[in-house]
């Protein structure tokens, strides 16, 4: 018997750590519960070296840059120094404080501006699975950070904190195929679910085939989650295909599109607008409307009356002698005294006021229609007229 | 034993000798593998395909030829791994005990010095290792993973290259007792 364990000692033992493996494993999986003590044994030995590398790297790469700055601006103080070479230097400075500083002030403004309670943090390491699309955070319980709590950046968001520790939170990235949230297009307000795919695209489920969603297009979050807050940029669409029921749309996300260093784990989230579709503001030129019939027979006639005719030369003259009389058309029964017209040549043209008329109001033929200028009836060289005004002041004279 | 001769199979058990090295060596590079596979590839995402802890869990099996080492070394480093994902604990684990125990069987009959061996070796356990954690998945946890049989192929080349150079750095590392 001892022999025979002996012989098999080491396929026995193999047998009972696999066993005991699966036994752990079988319990997460039955119980959905975690083995936190291991975890958390891990991390808080696996933290402080991270922490350790992250300054080591940070001081070297402050050093190095630094000793290159200096390099540089000796080189050209000395090149420079009939001119304003320290100006220049400072200058030179002030840029590389400002590129160096630009993500941390776009991550403080963001974090101002934003309405949500955030909470800065550092990325100080990443999953230890080659598929893996974790990382690790500077911030864990002790700075408030919980379970489920949304992590973005200015540019997006970025994942949510899956597991929490002491002194470091693990970050599930929206890349892994283990991610999901409620997004809506900005658009056309479509809904769906945004889930990684283990690679840099994600995709957008459940958008049905009969609603619309293009290219280029971004989505945001919708806030259905409950750890999302609505309105944070999730991505850009790049292409969508056709299916049934629901179409494929693949999503480039732009949180982590520019690396990650830093993050903003939001600690209260306050739901806000999508923002509108910008629009181009350039002004749009409109034609102005087609003229309709009325006007183009009005147009018509008032071309028509810059050159009376004959009939037109008529009325006139007959208006003129009505208006010597006193007379006024469509007035009264008495008709006015017809045989004392005035010569149809010495007429001044009564078509002018016609012609003159406004296209608004172009009614020379409206009855009892004062031209505009009518003609002054002294002015008319009419000797039978003229006979009867003189006749007229010796008749009320010899009275 | 000769680190450079041309034979690739050992002639008898007793032919391999076992290498011994110092319990801080023995701890401190499986957590510096570990270290590396968390922190270097948020700087440098090319180096992702990278299984660090894998290769050294291969090493020091091949080297010590011991298959309790082995697994043993196989399952710590394996449930520290899973520590750090999402998965449960115990994916990595198994995978990684396997790894160590077959790795310290093949030992006995290989020259693990040899470096095509070692080249072969890492290739052939890279494979191993993404399959059965592959299997695990679908079959343990009900995922449905992709099955990249051609990126793990290029992916068991390069490491087997870094192996290489890792197992000639590691050499270094062995107890002159």
């Amino acid at each position: 018997m001892e022999s025979f364990l002996n012989r098999y000692r080491n396929i026995t033992v193999l047998l009972l750590v696999i066993f005991g493996q699966l036994l752990l494993l079988a319990v997460q999986v039955k119980s959905d519960r975690n083995v936190p003590v291991i975890r958390v044994w891990t991390v808080t030995a696996i933290t402080p070296f991270a922490r350790v590398l992250e300054a080591v790297r940070g001081g070297g790469t402050g050093f190095f840059r630094n000793y290159i700055f200096l390099h540089n601006a000796d080189a050209e103080n000395r090149r420079l120094r009939d001119q304003v070479g320290r100006l220049k230097m400072d200058n030179i400075f002030l840029r590389d404080q400002l590129n160096t500083a630009e993500r941390a002030r776009a991550l403080a403004l963001f974090q101002q501006h934003t309405q949500s309670k955030t909470l800065a943090a550092i990325v100080i390491a990443s999953g230890a699975g080659v598929n893996s699309k974790v990382v690790f955070v500077d911030r864990g319980s002790v700075s408030g950070v919980e379970r489920g709590m949304a992590v973005v950046t200015p540019d997006g968001i970025v994942g949510k904190v899956v597991a929490v520790y002491p002194t470091a939170s693990q970050v599930l990235l929206m890349t892994d195929a283990d991610f999901a949230a409620g997004v809506i297009s900005q658009k056309g307000g479509v809904r769906g679910t945004f889930k990684g795919q283990g690679s840099p695209m994600g995709k957008v489920d459940y958008v049905s085939s009969s609603e619309k969603v293009e290219t280029g297009e971004w989505f945001y979050t919708s806030g259905d989650d409950r750890i999302f807050p609505r309105g944070f940029p999730v991505g850009v669409v790049k292409s969508v295909r056709p299916g049934s029921p629901f179409q494929e749309v693949l999503v480039e996300p732009s949180g982590i599109e520019h690396g990650l260093d830093e993050v903003l784990i939001v600690v209260e989230g306050v739901h806000r607008e999508i923002p509108p579709v910008e629009t181009a503001n350039q002004p749009v030129y409109i034609a102005p409307p087609p003229p309709d019939a009325a006007a183009v027979r009005e147009a018509a006639a008032a071309e028509a009356g810059s050159t009376p005719t004959e009939a037109d030369k008529l009325r006139a003259v007959y208006k003129a002698a009505g208006e010597a009389q006193g007379h006024r058309y469509g007035e009264g029964y008495k008709a006015p005294d017809l045989l004392k017209l005035p010569a149809p040549g010495s007429t001044p043209a009564p078509a002018a006021p016609v012609a003159n008329a406004t296209p608004a109001s172009p009614s020379p033929a409206a009855p009892g229609a004062a031209p505009a200028t009518p003609p002054a009836p002294k002015t008319v060289p009419n000797e039978r007229l003229a006979n009867q005004a003189a006749g007229a002041q010796s008749g009320t004279s010899g009275h | 034993m000769d680190y450079s001769g041309g034979r690739v199979l050992l002639s008898s058990q007793r032919e391999g000798q076992s290498t011994h090295y110092s319990p801080r060596v023995l701890i401190l590079v499986p957590l510096a593998a570990i270290l590396f596979q968390v922190y270097v590839p948020q700087f440098f995402e090319f180096l992702h395909f990278l299984e660090l802890p894998m290769l050294v869990v291969v090493y020091f099996a091949l080297m010590r030829r011991s298959q309790l080492g082995g697994l043993f070394l196989g399952a710590l480093v394996g449930i520290a791994q899973d520590s750090l994902t999402i998965k449960p604990l115990g994916m990595y684990g198994i995978v990684k005990t396997l790894v160590g125990y077959f790795a310290a069987s093949v030992s006995v009959r290989f020259d693990v010095e040899h470096s095509i061996i070692r080249g072969m070796l890492c290739f052939f356990f890279y494979l191993f290792h993404q399959c059965l954690y592959w299997v695990m998945e679908r079959a343990l946890l009900g995922h449905q993973p992709p099955f990249e049989m051609q990126s793990w192929l290029v992916q068991g080349g390069l490491n087997a290259v870094v192996g290489l150079a890792l197992f000639h750095f590691l050499d270094k590392l062995r107890s002159s007792a």
